[in-house]
């Protein structure tokens, strides 16, 4: 346990300190967001039916950003053999790493959502759903993610290949978010959409270590 | 508790270039062995290898305890240290926190800790950022966890090459002490270690 806290503080303190990764998601998001109704015109209606699904899609686009540093700048200094080192196994390392990275980039592009959506004209009684959909599929996005950013190691254009890899995965909780809002928004049932974009995440939190670690392993040797 | 390591007939590809093979040697208790051998003859592969990233293309790498044969990934979980140019300090980081951050993660007490800060006279270069390091300095901080947290296995690429005299000695000194409390260096070098070592030259 004490394993996983040095680790997560560590990893929480990179995300956090000079470059400043969440701020940029956030801001980026905030570029898309903007983008939007200069796109596709600034009818309150129009924007309003599109709301829901282009919050999703900003926050899968945010949620890639800092995925490229997740193991690469660990990879790339030598800092992956002392981590594959340490007193857990590489599976867990790489949760940890998901899990800071959630908490320092998942969850405040999780609390910019609603702001965004709302922005964008959807209807105010969906932001705690809003809240609670990106702060969930932000999990997903963060162990699918590494998903990709443990496959790309070692790779040029690192960070494109990752979208790459990734965007196919981010189908399902776009759909199933998305989904959810637009459902609750039109008067029907959100909790399937919800409850499966749970499924979704927990699953990619269940599987993606293994995942992780093994690519690791295979860009250590 | 790793007693003794003993490589078997190992051989080494990398890409599709044979590094060597046929390589055989054992290291007990209190030893410590030199590898020499000229550029890219497979010496940081061969520890590498040890360390448990390389798969060998052939031959065996096997541990031994007090008590009889241990399995390699229980053998390798704490029970060595690998340190090599490539450090895993982050240049944006504070040497401190850096320091603390690699000792807690392989398992070093505080008393450790307040070791090798005197020992590698860390404390001058504490409030640093590493990208302000010098590579000697950078090399100190990266060796203290070797003496913060103790694992049997020290397994070395070049470790003196950017000290200064003053620190090579102290630094052979603290191999002595390893030494001397049971423990075992395998070292890639190309200038003689200021110890008394087997030698194995790689890739011959």
């Amino acid at each position: 346990m004490s394993g996983f806290w040095t680790l997560f503080r560590r990893e929480l303190a990179m995300a956090w300190g000079k470059g400043g990764g969440p701020i940029v998601a956030v801001a980026f998001y905030a570029c898309v967001a903007t983008l939007l109704p200069l796109a596709v015109g600034s009818s309150p209606q129009r924007l309003a039916a599109v709301a829901p699904g282009s919050a999703w899609l900003a926050l899968a686009l945010a949620s890639l950003l800092s995925l490229e540093r997740l193991f690469e700048r660990d990879y790339e200094d030598g800092a992956l053999d002392l981590l594959t080192l340490g007193p857990v196994p590489l599976e867990i390392v790489s949760a940890t790493k998901c899990l800071a990275q959630w908490v320092s980039t998942g969850l405040p592009l999780a609390l910019f959502t609603p702001i965004a959506a709302t922005a964008l004209g959807a209807d105010t009684r969906l932001i705690p759903l809003t809240l609670a959909s990106a702060a969930l599929g932000g999990l997903g996005f963060a162990f699918v993610g590494g998903i990709g950013a443990a496959l790309s190691l070692g790779s040029r254009r690192g960070g494109v290949l990752i979208a790459v890899i990734v965007l196919p995965l981010f189908v399902p909780p776009i759909i199933l978010g998305g989904g959810a809002m637009a459902a609750m928004a039109g008067g029907l049932n959100w909790q399937p959409g919800f409850l499966l974009l749970g499924a979704y995440s927990l699953a990619a939190v269940a599987l993606g270590p293994f995942a992780m670690a093994a690519a690791c392993r295979n860009a250590l040797s | 508790m790793i007693r003794q390591v003993q490589v078997e007939n190992l051989a080494i590809v990398r890409g599709d270039r044979l590094l060597f093979e046929g390589l055989n040697f054992s290291l007990q208790s209190g030893q410590a062995m030199s590898l020499t051998g000229r550029n890219g003859a497979g010496k940081t592969s061969l520890l590498r290898a040890i360390a448990g990233f390389l798969r060998p293309a052939e031959g065996n790498i096997h541990f031994k305890g007090a008590s009889g044969p241990l399995e390699p990934e229980e053998a390798r979980a704490g029970g060595l240290h690998m340190a090599g140019h490539q450090d895993g300090l982050k240049s944006n980081r504070v040497a401190e926190d850096e320091f603390l951050f690699q000792a807690r993660w392989t398992g070093a007490t505080p008393g450790g800790i307040a070791k090798a800060r005197e020992a590698l006279d860390l404390d001058v270069i504490a409030d640093l950022e590493v990208r302000k390091l010098s590579a000697g300095q950078r090399r100190r901080l990266s060796l203290a966890r070797l003496i913060a947290s103790p694992r049997p296995l020290w397994l070395l690429d070049e470790p003196l090459a950017p000290l200064d005299a003053a620190h090579r000695t102290a630094f052979g000194l603290m191999m002595q002490a390893h030494l001397a409390g049971g423990g075992m260096i395998l070292a890639a070098v190309h200038d003689p270690l200021p110890i008394g070592t087997l030698s194995l030259e790689v890739g011959g």
